[in-house]
């Protein structure tokens, strides 16, 4: 049943493969977080400031991606981004067959989902914030630029550092659905390994397990950033 | 002769509709089946945990770790392909549900939200004060007593919210179950935009139907918590 010959490394087995999928699961999940929490900032961004547009379209954004199932968006932008991309070349004067790669698409296609989570954590970080706070920086005659790195940054990474965690759980268990897409990252690999070996139950479980490992240690990692910028305060 | 205008239900996009709202049964049905078992079983794993049985405690503890930190399509390709690949599950009995990707999804669907759901009513259960459950007590309260009268109306206001979350959450799952040949909503949007290499209006319809029917959920929600929080409504 458990095949465990058909994991070791090089010609014989899949180990090689599998870990080389699982650095691509660690790296999409890592670029599709970053992007993910840019698009947040200014979704926020665009939530806070005292504009009835900006805050109807990230409201609009944030409401329809959550609302509507990752493998879905994940389809759209798969199947759809290349259409998009080509008709946008095409007003360039280009009317060649583009094709995204899939490493960009995945990342996109994360960062989209990621982003509406990591936005409300954001906001409620930013939220929780004592207005007095900024007022008494401008009194003392700080610029915008100051307060926000001196004065509302740091308080925001802490608030928001608990929430962050489990959005980037949630980022790298998304990151399993990008398998539809045919990008090699750890679920793909272990259904072409499963393929292969006639054997589904190794691999799968095999991939439960890496993905255990990932959510685990990044976990303690976080843990770990929490410990870090709390200090002081407790 | 020359057609004039073009109807609305010319528009791809608006047979598409009613070509993926034949999936709307099938997206249900999976719902009404796994939601209510999962809400059951969660209440049961939650009281599991926090008893004072430390093994069995550990037993669902790990479970939930298990689960949580795997992602659904795993869960689901184990329970779809892993199981099925077991000789003896194939000659048992289990195999007339195991080979059917409905009820693999539902197992799958089910699995995963007790994990999540018994994590939210333990939150519930440990929130609750002494002081209730001590006023229980000197009442004579029996265990099943305590737990319908004080434990559980108490949990089920404090956890509303998240556990609606978790239904939400339900609602977007079950696309999941189309990678496991079962055809619901995202099944049917995936075989038309196979058919019409029409992606984008392929997959907005059945956007927007999943986007109806969180809709419904969230308004479902919000009608519980104005129901067990009668006595915070303000009286006008």
């Amino acid at each position: 049943m458990f095949k465990f010959d058909k994991l070791v490394f090089g010609d014989l087995g899949w180990g090689d493969e599998l870990l080389f999928a699982t650095l691509m699961t660690l790296i999409v999940s890592i670029l599709s977080m970053g992007l993910g929490l840019f698009l947040a900032i200014i979704t926020v961004w665009a939530k806070i400031i005292q504009s009835r547009i900006t805050r109807f379209i990230a409201n609009f954004y944030t409401t329809v991606i959550r609302g509507v199932p990752e493998l879905l968006v994940i389809y759209l932008i798969f199947f759809g981004g290349n259409a998009v991309v080509m008709s946008i070349a095409k007003i360039f004067g280009y009317n060649g067959y583009i094709e995204l790669n899939a490493l960009t698409i995945a990342t996109i296609a994360i960062a989209f989902i990621s982003a509406t989570y990591s936005s409300e954590v954001l906001r409620a970080a930013y939220l929780s914030i004592n207005k007095g706070q900024v007022e008494a920086a401008k009194a003392l005659g700080l610029n915008r630029f100051s307060i926000f790195i001196r004065i509302l940054a740091p308080q925001i990474i802490r608030y928001a550092l608990p929430g962050i965690g489990n959005v980037w759980q949630i980022t790298l268990k998304d990151t399993s659905l990008i398998s539809v897409t045919g990008l090699v990252e750890i679920m793909r690999q272990s259904r072409i390994a499963s393929n292969v070996e006639h054997s589904p139950l190794t691999f799968l479980i095999t991939a439960a397990l890496l993905y255990l490992f990932l959510t685990t240690f990044s976990g303690k990692f976080f843990k770990i950033l929490e410990i870090k910028f709390s200090q002081g305060y407790n | 002769m020359e057609q004039l205008y073009i109807s609305l239900k010319d528009y791809l996009i608006f047979k598409n509709f009613f070509e993926v709202i034949k999936g709307l049964d099938n997206t249900i049905l999976l719902l009404a089946i796994s939601l209510p078992i999962g809400f059951i079983l969660s209440l049961i794993f939650a009281l599991g945990r926090v008893s004072k049985i430390t093994f069995l405690a550990k037993i669902i503890a790990g479970y939930i770790f298990v689960i949580r930190g795997t992602p659904l399509l795993v869960q689901i390709y184990l329970i779809y392909f892993g199981l099925g690949s077991i000789k003896a599950i194939r000659d048992s009995f289990m195999w007339y549900l195991l080979k059917e990707p409905f009820w693999c999804g539902v197992i799958a669907l089910t699995v995963n939200t007790v994990a999540y759901g018994s994590e939210i009513f333990r939150g519930g259960i440990q929130s609750i004060e002494k002081g209730q459950i001590e006023s229980g007590k000197a009442l004579g309260f029996g265990k099943f007593m305590m737990m319908r009268k004080i434990i559980f109306p108490i949990a089920i206001r404090k956890v509303l919210p998240s556990y609606g979350n978790e239904l939400i959450l339900m609602v977007k799952a079950t696309s999941l179950v189309s990678l496991t040949t079962y055809m619901e909503m995202t099944g049917i949007a995936r075989r038309i935009m196979a058919k019409t290499f029409a992606p984008v209006e392929a997959f907005i319809a059945a956007g927007m139907l999943y986007l109806f029917l969180n809709f419904l959920m969230v308004q479902f929600i919000r009608y519980l918590e104005w129901k067990y929080n009668a006595h915070l409504r303000v009286s006008n």
